[in-house]
């Protein structure tokens, strides 16, 4: 079988400031690390392996300092990696970058699954999977909290919904974004590591896609834009209620009703 | 085509320049500034650097015409005719978006088996639902949906459309603002209208530190995701009002390659950690037996009851449901703390907690520093008529 992640580099922390003057974001000196979400897409394509055997490519987008991911995944077990990597695609939003990966893997060939983790930490939108997905015009499923049975043509898996489990049966090639709850990750391998050091990374630049259309990536490709960032309003006010005990329950009430949960 | 542009000349300090770059995109090659991928476009290059050291220039985009779009749509979420409430949620927002420019709302259904169970929308105050009942699209699946909300689009052409941030929503939601080459703004927990029908979009971002205030300036349809209980519901009215309009559509456009199998009801979380809601027995609760009362609380707001190291080391409560620094930490939406004093230990574990609401007797009680709403008083004297109000509350 040959699978396909899609792994992400993002900031360590989400600790981040708006400079109040400029409204601009204050990032120096933020070290990074790979999604942690795409530690259960990783852990999940090695499991399918042991059972079916096959290839795992992993693949990521950014700049080339995103490539320390790579050889993260090398060291749990990937065999290949590729980063797509251009000046052309910065300031993509949710369509542009998804647009972006779905060429990248275009140019790597046919997979019969891709993977992804449910959400990035730094994004938070866990949109791009399923736009991904659309562009291959493959089916998905979100949410992905079990795999169930793996056949020759398709898989069965759970699909978490909140209070309910769908289990669907998916044809391949599809796309599946996996939450916390499907494996827990293993830890990367000093062995794995060593023996994958020298292991090229297929690198995809702008000139390598398909569609060299300059409108449809990065900045020029995305239908959304920032208009500004701020501070939240922070609600650190604190309320002291007296009085006797019926009116601080009464109050408790409305206070109930006001959050939702009455 | 947009383009950022250095203009070597220009630059006198490069290091100065490069630190300009909180995403370090700007790096020195042989004597020269480079842009390289990790450039997001911020532009902040251009702003704070020396004058004409970067440019950014822009190109005119042919501007669509917005007042082709019309109408603000919601997407209606269910199982089975079982409709989601973040669907009312979002109906009432639509409402609320749609009055400032005077557009009509919508709503669209999918569904098999849907005659009878759409008419609950008529008491909502939506001028058109739009249904889809055939048996192909019994369950969610992702092609025939899409295929489905891609055909409402082209025919009505809604300036905006809402979808409840639930599974179903957050992967169909995107896969149709592809299909249709649009943007899509996920987790909003503002929306407002501006005259020319821009939807101001406003989401948390990096973990909710920061709050971004997002466009769709040449794009229609707008699209966006908001989570459940962020909006308010309307009043359900008595009187149905609004067109129900069944639609047709080719029985190519139903394939799928996602078969449903079964649909099960998942099991209760029994984790402290998973809860939404928490409500936290302390030293303040006198007797075992009085337990029962702090649970049945839970119970009733739908969450799982807690409690402190002293009544977890008496046996009282299990040690799973401890909190703290020995315990587990927690971030529910909302906390109840009952007759806790709030030692450090104890705080560590759940002062990242969206709301907390303390009862203590004691005002100078060291839990009232991190709580939200400062009860003074005995939890015997509030919990009991607390119970009484939810409960009928419950009964009507």
């Amino acid at each position: 079988m040959n699978i396909l992640v899609c792994i992400k580099q993002v900031p360590e922390t989400n600790k981040v400031e708006v400079d109040p003057v400029t409204g601009v974001l204050k990032r120096n000196g933020v070290s990074s690390k790979m999604n942690p979400y795409d530690l259960y897409a990783i852990e999940t394509a090695l499991r399918i392996r042991e059972e079916k055997g096959g290839t795992i490519t992993v693949i990521t987008m950014g700049p080339n300092q995103a490539m320390s991911v790579i050889r993260e995944a090398f060291s749990m077990g990937a065999d290949k990696g590729a980063i797509i990597s251009d000046r052309k695609f910065g300031g993509a939003d949710v369509l542009a970058t998804s647009y972006t990966i779905s060429q990248g893997i275009k140019k790597l060939g046919q997979f019969d699954l891709i993977l992804c983790g449910k959400q990035t930490t730094d994004g938070d939108t866990a949109q791009v999977g399923p736009e991904v997905a659309e562009w291959l015009q493959i089916p998905s499923v979100s949410n992905v909290c079990r795999i169930k049975e793996i056949h020759d043509d398709s898989i069965i898996v759970e699909m978490d919904m909140t209070e309910d489990i769908e289990i669907a049966k998916v044809a391949f090639p599809c796309l599946l974004s996996v939450g916390k709850d499907i494996f827990t990750p293993r830890l990367p391998s000093f062995l794995k590591k060593q023996a994958s050091k020298e292991r090229e990374i297929t690198v995809i630049a702008f000139d390598d896609l398909e569609d060299k259309n300059e409108k449809h990536y990065g900045l020029n490709g995305s239908p959304t834009q920032v208009q500004r960032i701020f501070p939240p309003e922070v609600n650190s006010e604190q309320v002291i209620w007296k009085g006797n005990g019926l009116e601080l329950a009464n109050r408790l009430y409305d206070k109930l009703e006001e959050l939702k949960l009455v | 085509m947009a383009k950022l542009i250095i203009n070597q000349s220009k630059i006198d300090n490069i290091k100065e320049f490069i630190s300009i770059c909180p995403f370090g995109a700007l790096e020195e090659a042989a004597g020269e500034v480079r842009v390289n991928a990790a450039c997001k476009m911020c532009k902040l290059c251009v702003k704070k650097g020396p004058e004409g050291a970067a440019t950014y220039l822009e190109e005119k985009v042919e501007a669509i015409d917005k007042s082709l779009w019309k109408g603000i749509a919601v997407y209606v979420d269910h199982i089975d005719g079982e409709i989601h409430p973040v669907t009312y949620e979002l109906i009432g927002k639509a409402r609320e978006l749609a009055k400032k420019i005077n557009h009509p709302v919508y709503a669209i259904m999918m569904g098999s088996n849907m005659k009878d169970k759409c008419k609950e929308l008529l008491h909502y105050g939506i001028d058109k639902i739009f249904v889809y009942d055939f048996k192909e699209l019994d369950r969610f699946k992702i092609e025939p949906y899409t295929a489905v909300f891609k055909d409402f689009i082209e025919n009505i052409k809604p300036t905006a459309i809402l979808v409840g941030a639930t599974t179903v929503g957050r992967q169909l939601a995107p896969r149709v603002a592809a299909r249709l080459r649009t943007g899509l703004t996920a987790d909003c927990t503002i929306l407002d209208m501006s005259e020319d029908t821009d939807l101001i979009q406003i989401r948390p971002a990096f973990g909710g530190n920061i709050m971004a205030q997002i466009l769709t300036p040449n794009h229609r349809p707008q699209m966006a995701t908001v989570r459940y209980k962020i909006m308010d519901a309307p009043k359900r009215e008595s009187e149905e009002s609004g067109e129900i309009v069944f639609c047709n559509i080719a029985s190519e456009h139903l394939k799928t390659n996602v078969e449903v199998l079964d649909i099960i009801k998942k099991e209760k979380e029994q984790f402290i950690e998973g809860a939404d809601v928490l409500v936290v027995a302390g030293r303040g609760v006198k007797k075992e037996e009085d337990i029962a009362m702090l649970s049945e609380l839970a119970d009733l707001l739908g969450g799982q009851l807690a409690c402190t190291r002293p009544m977890a080391e008496a046996g009282w409560m299990e040690a799973k449901r401890q909190i703290g620094l020995s315990g587990r930490t927690v971030r529910p939406k909302l906390i109840i703390t009952c007759g806790v004093s709030g030692a450090i230990q104890f705080v560590a574990g759940m002062n990242h907690s969206e709301h907390i609401i303390a009862i203590n007797k004691d005002e100078k009680a060291p839990i009232f520093k991190v709580a939200n709403d400062c009860l003074v008083g005995d939890l015997y004297d509030i919990i009991p008529g607390l119970i009484e109000k939810l409960k009928a509350s419950k009964g009507a």
